[in-house]
């Protein structure tokens, strides 16, 4: 009797075994599934178009270009969050930044002086000073002449133009 | 950002009139505008704006250098001062001796640009020298 129920419990366990073996195994998604659903993902994220995953054994490799270090994290997650993924291996470059605007180039106060001094000629009624790139204009201007003087002052590249001018 | 809001107008406007290289940045709060416009309508319009934002060009806030892109070297300019006779000088600067006169409506030949105020210019009658910029008007 003793023997019957150790055999019992011995085939119990055994059919258990076997079964969740049999079902995890049925389940476990295959490494071609993996990548279909993780190209998908991607596809949909545009600064994640030019990322490429592959998989091996359930450990996913990704490469290719990333936007920046954000979306190289995000490619990562999306990988990870895929069902039967077991690891990732994050090989994506960052693209590099894209170059800042070149500063720009105010002109040196005795190029401004000369330039100013010409640009200002025929207004005998307007007053400047140069200093440091910035144009002061004081005295006094006739309302039409105020944006030919204007053209002229800004064509010379000062850093700025402090207009105290009383227009008529 | 905020100089990009007050003036967005006046680069909504830029970045559809077709300006050649044009850059638009802003350093130390002063907006700088910079390009070569297809015509002297358009450098009219952009000014018509940057008035009417900022009325008499009080705030200081921007630099705009854009210049006619028709005014090339070999064109013809009409000379547009007011009224009086525009001078030929020796050299680039009012310092520079006057070596002749443009009349008034006159079409005068570019000959080569010295810088965004000067300009070498010919007259119909072979007087060569320098002439300020502001007065000269490509005819199209």
């Amino acid at each position: 009797m003793k023997i019957t129920i150790v055999r019992l419990i011995v085939l119990m366990l055994f059919t258990t075994v076997s079964v969740s073996t049999i079902s995890s195994c049925k389940s476990k998604p295959k490494d071609t599934d993996i990548q279909t659903a993780i190209t998908g993902k991607f596809s949909a994220v545009s600064e994640l178009s030019a990322v490429t995953a592959t998989v091996s054994d359930g450990v996913v490799t990704l490469s290719g270009e990333c936007k920046d270090e954000a979306s190289k994290a995000n490619a990562e997650n999306l990988a990870k969050e895929t069902e039967g993924v077991k690891s990732v291996i994050n090989n994506c470059t960052v693209a590099a930044p894209p170059p800042a605007p070149a500063p720009v180039v105010i002109s040196a106060d005795d190029q401004l002086i000369k330039g100013v001094a010409d640009a200002t000629k025929d207004f005998p009624g307007v007053k400047t000073s140069v200093k440091d790139g910035v144009v002061t204009l004081t005295g006094e201007i006739k309302k039409a002449d105020l944006k030919k003087l204007m053209q002229s002052l800004h064509s010379l590249k000062p850093k700025k133009i402090e207009n105290h001018l009383t227009v008529k | 950002m905020a100089l990009q809001d007050k003036y967005k107008e006046l680069i909504d406007y830029a970045r559809t009139s077709g300006i050649s290289d044009l850059q638009v940045r802003e350093q130390d709060n002063v907006l700088y505008v910079d390009g070569a416009a297809p015509s002297g309508e358009v450098k009219d319009k952009l000014w018509d704006i940057y008035s009417k934002l900022d009325p008499d060009f009080r705030s200081a806030d921007v630099v705009m250098d854009v210049n006619v892109s028709t005014a090339v070297a070999g064109s013809k300019a009409r000379v547009t001062t007011e009224k009086s006779n525009l001078n030929i000088r020796k050299g680039p600067g009012t310092d520079q001796t006057v070596i002749g006169k443009a009349a008034h409506d006159e079409i005068v030949t570019l000959v080569s640009k010295t810088n965004n105020q000067w300009w070498l210019i010919r007259t119909d009658k072979g007087q060569e020298g320098y002439a300020y910029a502001q007065y000269l008007t490509t005819t199209s």
